[in-house]
């Protein structure tokens, strides 16, 4: 830089001059478009990273620990308020839970069934909801109309109390818990992916892919869902979160996540019945992760968002 | 008009009916029958029981009779948990002490929330506007069941302010905490909407017509612009409705206020399903016509949505 200043009168040689216009002329795509607004996005950028940290805690935090979720140390149970301190010197850096157990081994392993579901269920979303919503909105007319309103009718289903239904006839469980809100989650996504490929189907290159007599789920498949993409990733981006609000929910009343395992709703709900008795690092160290990840997914869909949207292009 | 309503309905009657199936299925599908224990009745016994209840008749009779009796005589069917206890008793316990918290919630939540988003959406770009965005990001990732210990927390164990629980016949004391913990959520809902809305408002047509007119900012405000962006609020109403009741599962569970969240939570762990089962279809048919009604006044006062 100082060289080039240096010298003000030198003419710039030719060739660096065609190099920079080819470089100018080069078209962005859609996707470097939406990565370079996205990168520009601060809360977005520093999102990603702390749930990356936040991910990395989940899989691989219980190997900085020598303890596991369920061994009760006998020493401290009943005295936990003061024997069981969050501590770096002996090893248990969140302390002790109410039952004497490990509690830094106890949040890595919750938040790892919380980020699980929210991810799995947001994913089974996608997945069902972009092939529903893709096959109804372009396939029309009376297969379309019968598709949504079965949809409007599920959706005014109250599913809260269906799943807590479900959850106590079935049997308690985690997998209980993915295929409940797995049932309803898809919901959404099928409506506005319905609507998007009603603005996509009367383009051209679907014309043209119905003129050659490409198969309507060949044409679904390759060319609807593709353009589908910005619309759907925005939209699961903010469903993780919901998904993790919901099994928190559940979890917190007692009837999702069993014992000895664990959720960051049942952490909250156990740090919330001990709290008056001066154990605050119970309710603390969940509480923690779970509004840092729920900030975090709600600034990366917004970034995304943002970065996606065609209306502000 | 019509043609809408008449949409409509024919969307909520098969819910309904899917409501009532699915409920009554899952019950019939659950493992053991209501009085199975671990010292097994003598055969007679329980034959007299389940014929006293009606389970020795065949499902779709059961189903039948049980509708039968809602419709009827608004009966829910008794509790097989405990003798002296039906479905009606436990929601004239619980009810009104739902209805209390949940109504004075909603509307803290469209005070609070309306002034909010108004109040943000004139002063757009302001320090109040980045509040009032600020405390609706806030919200969001603050779910009641956050809100509420950290509620206890500083106003009952680090102040000692107000109590930590117990309704106590409904004395403010005990309101207070239940509603905040329950109205936060919507407040930022509804201030966001609102916010939302008056900015568009404020940008149309009839705004600036008014301007032309040399008309003050507070008339054209509280005049013109302040009813068509109220608006969105209404359509709010139906899962406000619904917060209410599945937000009484957890405010319940914490403040042992005794509202109907507790019964329904307790009956889950006791495995009485009959009562959960009642419950349900009383709370999801209240749910589903709350949110017909409230579309069809929405459309009634919004022709625009009547397509």
């Amino acid at each position: 830089m100082n060289d080039r200043l240096a010298q003000p009168f030198q003419q710039p040689k030719t060739r660096e001059i065609a190099e920079r216009m080819a470089e100018d002329v080069k078209g962005r795509s859609l996707w470097a478009d939406a990565r370079r607004r996205f990168v520009a996005n601060r809360a977005a950028m520093v999102s990603v990273v702390v749930l990356t940290l936040i991910v990395l805690f989940s899989l691989f935090g219980q190997a900085i620990s020598e303890y596991d979720i369920e061994t009760i140390d006998w020493d401290v149970l009943g005295n936990v308020a003061t024997a069981g301190k969050p501590s770096i010197s002996n090893g248990h850096y969140f302390g002790f839970d109410e039952n004497g157990r490990d509690l830094y081994n106890r949040v890595v392993q919750g938040s790892r069934i919380s980020l699980a579901v929210g991810v799995i269920g947001a994913l089974v979303a996608v997945i069902v909801g972009t092939i529903y919503g893709a096959t109804a909105g372009f396939i029309g007319g009376r297969v379309d109309s019968i598709m949504m309103r079965l949809v409007d009718i599920f959706m005014s289903i109250p599913y809260m109390f269906v799943l807590i239904l479900l959850l106590v006839v079935a049997g308690r469980s985690i997998t209980m818990i993915f295929v409940g809100i797995g049932l309803t989650a898809w919901l959404d996504m099928s409506r506005i992916v319905r609507g998007q490929t009603l603005s996509i189907k009367n383009r051209e290159f679907v014309e043209a892919a119905i003129a050659i007599g490409v198969p309507t789920w060949r044409i679904i498949i390759r060319h609807i869902v593709p353009n589908l993409l910005g619309v759907v990733v925005v939209y699961a981006t903010l469903l993780v979160p919901q998904m993790i609000l919901t099994e928190s929910f559940i979890s917190f009343l007692g009837l999702g996540v069993q014992e000895p395992f664990t959720s960051w709703g049942a952490l909250l709900s156990e740090g919330t019945k001990t709290m008056n008795y001066g154990t605050l690092w119970h309710l603390a160290f969940p509480l923690f992760f779970f509004v840092v990840t729920i900030f975090c997914f709600f600034f990366i869909g917004d970034g995304l968002r943002d970065a996606l949207d065609p209306k502000d292009r | 008009m019509l043609n809408f309503i008449i949409r409509r309905v024919a969307v909520a009657i098969p819910t309904l009916i899917i409501l009532l199936v699915a409920s009554f299925w899952l019950m019939q599908t659950a493992p053991g029958g209501p009085f199975t224990s671990e010292r097994p009745l003598p055969a007679q016994v329980l034959a007299n029981i389940e014929a006293k209840y009606g389970l020795d008749q065949p499902v779709y009779k059961q189903l039948w009779d049980y509708v039968v009796g809602i419709v009827t005589q608004f009966d829910f069917g008794p509790s097989y948990k405990y003798k002296d206890r039906s479905v009606n008793d436990i929601i004239a316990q619980g009810f009104p002490v739902t209805l209390t918290y949940g109504i004075i919630s909603f509307l803290v939540a469209i005070i609070i929330g309306g002034a909010l988003g108004i109040s943000a959406a004139i002063r757009q770009n302001s320090w109040l506007d980045y509040f009032a965005v600020g405390v609706t990001i806030g919200a969001q990732v603050l779910p009641n069941f956050v809100m509420a210990p950290i509620l206890i927390l500083v106003f009952t164990l680090w102040l000692g302010w107000l109590p930590g629980g117990g309704w106590n016949g409904g004395q403010w004391q005990h309101i207070i905490m239940p509603v905040i913990a329950l109205s936060t959520s919507y407040m930022a809902s509804i201030a966001r909407l609102t916010r939302s809305s008056m900015l568009e408002v404020l940008r149309s047509n009839f705004i600036r017509t008014a301007r032309a007119k040399g008309l003050p900012d507070n008339v054209i405000i509280w005049r013109h612009a302040l009813k068509p962006s109220l608006l969105p609020v209404i359509s709010y109403l139906g899962p406000a409705f619904v917060g209410m009741v599945t937000g009484s599962f957890i405010i319940d569970a914490i403040f042992g206020t005794g509202g109907i969240g507790y019964f329904y939570v307790n009956s889950a762990f006791n495995r009485d399903y009959a009562v959960m089962m009642g419950l349900t279809i009383l709370l999801g048919s209240m749910t589903i016509l709350f949110n017909m009604v409230v579309d069809i006044l929405y459309a009634w006062i919004d022709p625009k949505i009547r397509l």
